[in-house]
């Protein structure tokens, strides 16, 4: 009991020096760094004083430090389904799904007929629930890697193409009309004037796809994989009521989530330095 | 019909793909069958035959309506072989925890709205909670949950209300932080109280956010039901019906469940839209 005490003493301290430092000082560089810090650490020191002071079943919620410990003692098998699932599946799915998206984008531009047809069309796949088609793909690719990859690049696709599309009609006429005067040429206006405008959208579109991907490449290995990757370890930990290597799993898929945005906002940080967004 | 015209080839386009891809794929099957029972096939023969395989790679269109239909009207709603009674268990669970993640994103935006320290600390983790792969909690919820004695509805809604809080609850913020300096000033000289400024400026300023967070939220409640239904034998709903397919090899099922669900989301999706478009006309905010 002594320790849910504690964990409440240090709760009310945290939210009291955070509530401090927000009307102190809350536009400082420090400050919003240490008050999100300070909250995600008072969040597992609750948690881990509800499950011991309470004591809660493992089954139903393992106590971070044990977690720590499962995290530790597993790193190999961890190490496996990261590979199978985040660098097969997920990553080789999102470079495709990607680059496809991104050359019919360019495409879809350059025809009318094609942009009234097909945006209404992708526009409501997009908002399909497309990891439905696991099942099918996974029918069709086989259970290894090669159909999660195929799921994530199908839902993918339909963001980064809705996105990139509104993206290469973001430049204003008299932008358009300046490269004419200049006598550009399709391929000049494109590659020197559209596709750096377009650039905000695509980004806007692959970050929002990075999660997509994740999310695909997990889902598809519920409905069958090899005896490897982070979808196959869940519903298999699960089953065996293993929940301390289950949250050891979930900590490796938000560390890789985080990572990988984290990766495509740095990559956009430098490519629109020039955008308002990126400014202050 | 300039707009329709291009749609409609597109669509077209997309089902004369749809029949070639399906005569390819499930041509070497046919082939490997008369082979085996020592006949030939010509090449008629094989093209009809491929649209009425029992178990094919990939169903022909017609195949995939014709299941869709005896899906629906073929069996009495309340049969456990009827695409209506899966659908209902989904939307079922996917309303009330589309009704429980948005009523709690609505809570929370506000609160993080006025109060600053709350905003600071927890602001950054739901922006970063964005980029988990949520859906990978989905089966131990509902395993734990079914060991706490909590089955049926609820495990599922509460999935579905996780994944569409988060559009919410980013959306209301943005759109509550919508308003101006100049406007809250205008209100300030006025002399506005707290409840006033959100009431009059702050709420009216937001609903279009709101909106458009709300299509993101139901589509992704849907998204979430589905796969909730996925783990721990689930018997019930379009998520047990890609499973059991799955399990089954039963292509024409898959494909049946999988359009219910697309059509059920753009229903949804729709509907979210009729609404917009009616509480923004009586707010008078409708252009």
């Amino acid at each position: 009991m002594s320790v849910l005490i504690c964990a409440i003493v240090f709760w009310i301290a945290a939210i009291a020096l955070n509530s401090f430092i927000a009307a102190r000082w809350p536009e400082r560089r420090w400050a919003r760094y240490f008050v999100p810090a300070l909250f995600g650490v008072t969040l597992l020191v609750l948690w881990e004083g509800i499950v011991r002071g309470f004591g809660v079943s493992q089954v139903i919620l393992p106590a971070p430090s044990l977690i720590a410990e499962r995290f530790a003692a597993s790193t190999g098998v961890l190490w496996i389904d990261f590979r199978q699932t985040i660098l097969k599946g997920a990553l080789s799915g999102y470079i495709m799904g990607c680059a496809a998206a991104f050359v019919v984008a360019v495409l879809v531009d350059r025809s009318r007929f094609l942009e009234r047809g097909l945006m209404p069309v992708g526009n409501f796949l997009a908002a399909l629930p497309i990891v439905g088609i696991a099942p099918i793909f996974v029918m069709w690719f086989g259970f290894d890697w090669q159909s999660k990859a195929a799921v994530v690049i199908v839902t993918v696709f339909f963001p980064v193409l809705v996105n990139m599309v509104a993206g290469l009609k973001a430049t204003d006429p008299l932008q358009r009309d300046l490269m004419r005067t200049y006598g550009a040429s399709y391929m000049q206006t494109l590659v020197k004037m559209r596709l750096p405008a377009a650039l905000p959208f695509l980004f806007n579109g692959l970050k929002i796809a990075t999660t997509l991907a994740l999310i695909g490449a997990i889902v598809a290995e519920f409905f069958g994989s090899p005896t490897r990757g982070m979808g196959f370890r869940i519903s298999t930990a699960v089953g065996q009521l293993d929940m301390a290597l289950v949250w050891s799993e979930i900590t490796v898929a938000a560390l890789a989530g985080t990572g990988f945005y984290g990766l495509i906002a740095l990559v956009e940080k430098g490519l629109t330095f020039w955008h308002p967004s990126q400014r202050g | 019909m300039t707009r329709v015209f291009p749609v409609l080839t597109v669509i077209l386009a997309i089902i004369a793909l749809w029949y070639g891809a399906a005569v390819w794929l499930n041509s070497a099957w046919v082939y490997d069958q008369a082979q085996r029972s020592g006949a030939s096939v010509g090449f008629w023969d094989m093209l009809g035959q491929t649209m009425g395989l029992k178990r094919p790679v990939l169903p022909a269109p017609h195949q995939v309506v014709m299941g869709l239909w005896d899906g629906i009207t073929g069996q009495k709603i309340t049969s456990k072989r009827s695409l209506v009674y899966h659908g209902w268990i989904t939307l079922e669970a996917t309303g009330l925890g589309f009704i429980i993640g948005t009523v709690a994103g609505l809570l929370l935006a506000v609160a993080l709205v006025h109060n600053k320290a709350l905003d600071m600390s927890f602001m950054p983790w739901a922006i970063a909670s964005q980029t988990i792969p949520v859906l990978a909690i989905a089966p131990m919820v509902i395993v734990v949950l079914a060991s706490l004695g909590v089955k049926g509805l609820l495990p599922k809604a509460l999935i579905a209300a996780y994944l569409s809080f988060f559009p919410v609850l980013v959306g209301m913020v943005k759109g509550l932080r919508a308003p101006d300096a100049m406007q809250i000033d205008l209100l300030r000289t006025y002399g506005a109280p707290k409840a006033a400024m959100f009431w009059k400026l702050r709420l009216p300023s937001s609903m279009a956010y709101f909106f458009a967070s709300l299509k993101v939220g139901v589509a992704a409640a849907l998204v979430g039901t589905i796969v909730a239904e996925l783990p721990a034998g689930a018997v019930a709903g379009l998520g047990a019906r890609l499973l059991q397919g799955s399990y089954y090899g039963q292509t024409i099922q898959i494909w049946a469940a999988l359009i219910a669900a697309a059509c059920l989301a753009a229903v949804l999706v729709a509907l979210v839209g009729l609404v917009e478009r009616i509480v923004l006309k009586r707010m008078g905010l409708a252009r």
